[in-house]
């Protein structure tokens, strides 16, 4: 992997900073006189809450984003409307730094990202601790062009650099006992302050079937738009699975181990009524609380987007032949 | 001076909706400008709920009677921004497909719980004239009292909306809690003297 490090790009480029400032003060000035309309003390935090704060876009991360160089060209793609940077990056669930949308913009310059260790291990034989180097530069970079769809019911669609994950996994020489393929993300709440709250047991862990592992969809995604990945986005090294809600998709990985067994993972740890071990987009499946039928292929007002099996990735289907998905929600 | 607190509240009252019109027009809304717009005015609806519902305990504390004259308008902002709410819900969320809202509403407790939260702003809403305060007489005491029950089931719309923290959420309803609480603590004290019970809710 070629990262050039581009000093030379600067936060400006990206968006400029000082539309952001006005901005960010319009909405505060407006926001702080709206607060005031609630007789007093009777707005409980009126300032700290999510809804309120998704109004005022934060200041973009200082940090100047790495070109990423000898990357294929839409090795999967789509014809529909790619988000943009700023939707993108400015949008996320990442709870580590906050539960609004925009905290992860926010908050997640704080998690530094350099230097970087992956550890692989479990059922394999060539366990390792790679630097973030050592693991990327053998492989190829590929632009794959995905939907992603929360499920929380909105989509986007983000043009990712990656690799397969099936590429790294094979390295590690995966045993025959090893059936699943367990990650671990980033636990550091000194720089990622959701990680001092309880909205979730840290670190956050996610999981998979050996072979939704190895599927060529699955990618271990470094870039965005042909710069390496945003903090909040999950810098330096996420997964994506593009047939299932985006929460399956863990972000700064640090761990990635070969189990026997179906691993604990951290949405269905905390709910398990609500978030199942395979979390595949399914339209018939609905969450307890809304339906799954329709999505906002954001930034559209309107859900007018059905959603469909598989997120539209029919490919995968032969991996869950003769499971009753209803169960294996 | 007087006279200007109501247009003041009422000025007041409408700039979160200036606010998100503006943030909408403009883009400078989140990527998800619709989820904007229903927790705002989910957030703002709850908010002057339990203002309208704070005036009497102030009223009785402070001793402003004045303060009676803005309860109405809070309680009219509120089932405003209820409104526009719930039409966002059923505009972007749902995108008007009403078999889904009916699935919606007998599937998802925290669905119903913003429905009956809702159906019950809508009696209070129409009976907020001052015609209906004098034909109603004491009976308008009574079915107002509704509003407790909106309050309490708005609050637990609000619990069960929430994916993983609570902490917001419930904020609001232990504010509830002793908005309520404060008047059963004051009802107590009434009781051994029936006769003097004041009409003041
Ligand atoms: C039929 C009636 C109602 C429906 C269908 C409804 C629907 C919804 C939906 C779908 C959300 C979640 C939006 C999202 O996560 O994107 C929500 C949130 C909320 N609603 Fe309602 N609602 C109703 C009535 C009410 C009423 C009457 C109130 C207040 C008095 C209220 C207060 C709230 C609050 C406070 C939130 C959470 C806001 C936040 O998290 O910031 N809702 N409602």
């Amino acid at each position: 992997m070629l990262i050039r490090r581009a000093s030379d790009i600067r936060s400006s480029d990206v968006t400029d900073e000082r539309t952001y400032l006005q901005r960010r003060d319009l909405i505060r000035l407006a926001g702080g006189i709206a607060c005031a309309t609630a007789v007093g003390t009777l707005v409980p935090g009126c300032s700290e809450h999510p809804a309120a704060e998704s109004l005022a876009p934060a200041a973009p991360a200082a940090a100047a984003q790495a070109t990423l160089e000898n990357v294929r060209p839409a090795v999967v793609s789509t014809d529909e409307k790619q988000n943009t940077f700023e939707e993108i990056t400015s949008y996320n669930n990442f709870y580590e730094f906050g539960l609004g949308k925009n905290d992860p913009q926010r908050y997640a310059g704080a998690m530094r990202t350099s230097p970087w260790s992956v550890k692989i291990d479990g059922l394999c034989n060539k366990p390792a601790n790679y630097q973030l180097e050592d693991l990327v530069r053998p492989h190829a970079l590929e632009e794959r062009i995905y939907r992603l769809r929360c499920v929380e019911a909105w989509s986007m669609v983000i043009p990712w650099v990656g690799i397969p994950l099936s590429a790294v996994l094979s390295r590690a020489e995966p045993q025959g006992k090893a059936a699943f393929v367990e990650f671990t993300t980033l636990h550091r709440p000194s720089e990622m302050r959701g990680q001092s709250g309880t909205a979730l047991e840290w670190p956050y862990r996610e999981g998979l079937r050996l072979d939704e592992a190895m599927h060529p969809l699955t990618i271990l995604a470094v870039g965005l738009y042909g710069r390496t990945l945003m903090n909040q986005n999950g810098a330096p090294l996420r997964l994506v699975v593009p047939w299932k809600y985006g929460f399956k998709s863990i972000k700064s990985i640090v761990r990635i181990r070969f189990v026997e067994r179906q691993p604990a993972t951290s949405w269905s740890m905390s709910n398990p009524a609500e978030y199942g071990f395979y979390s595949n987009v399914n339209p018939e499946v609905d969450h307890p609380r809304w339906s799954q039928s329709r999505e906002k292929r954001l930034p559209a007002l309107f859900a007018s987007t059905r959603t469909r099996m598989f997120n539209g990735y029919d490919e995968v289907a032969s991996l869950y032949a003769g499971m009753d998905l209803r169960k294996h929600y | 001076m007087r006279r200007l607190v109501k247009p003041l509240i009422g000025v007041l009252g409408v700039l979160p909706l200036v606010w998100l019109t503006f943030a909408v027009l403009t883009g400078r809304t989140s990527a998800n400008p619709a989820e904007d717009i229903i927790l705002t005015t989910g957030i703002w609806s709850l908010r002057f709920l339990l203002a309208s519902l704070a005036i009497t305990p102030l009223r009785r504390l402070t001793g402003w009677n004045v303060l009676i004259q803005y309860r109405r308008m809070l309680g009219l902002f509120a089932f405003f921004y209820a409104c526009v709410h719930l039409a966002g819900y059923l505009a972007f969320d749902r995108f008007f497909a009403f078999d889904e809202v009916f699935a919606d509403l007998a599937k998802r407790p925290f669905i119903t719980a913003g429905m009956v939260a809702f159906a019950l702003m809508v009696p209070l809403a129409i009976t907020s004239t001052r015609g209906w305060i004098r034909s109603l007489g004491r009976r308008w005491q009574l079915l107002h009292r509704l509003v407790y029950v909106s309050a309490i089931a708005a609050v637990i719309h609000y619990l069960w909306k929430v994916k993983a923290d609570s902490t917001l959420p419930l904020r609001y309803a232990l504010l509830l809690a002793v908005l309520l609480g404060l008047r059963l603590w004051w009802l107590r004290r009434r009781l051994p003297r029936p006769a003097a019970a004041a009409p003041a809710r």
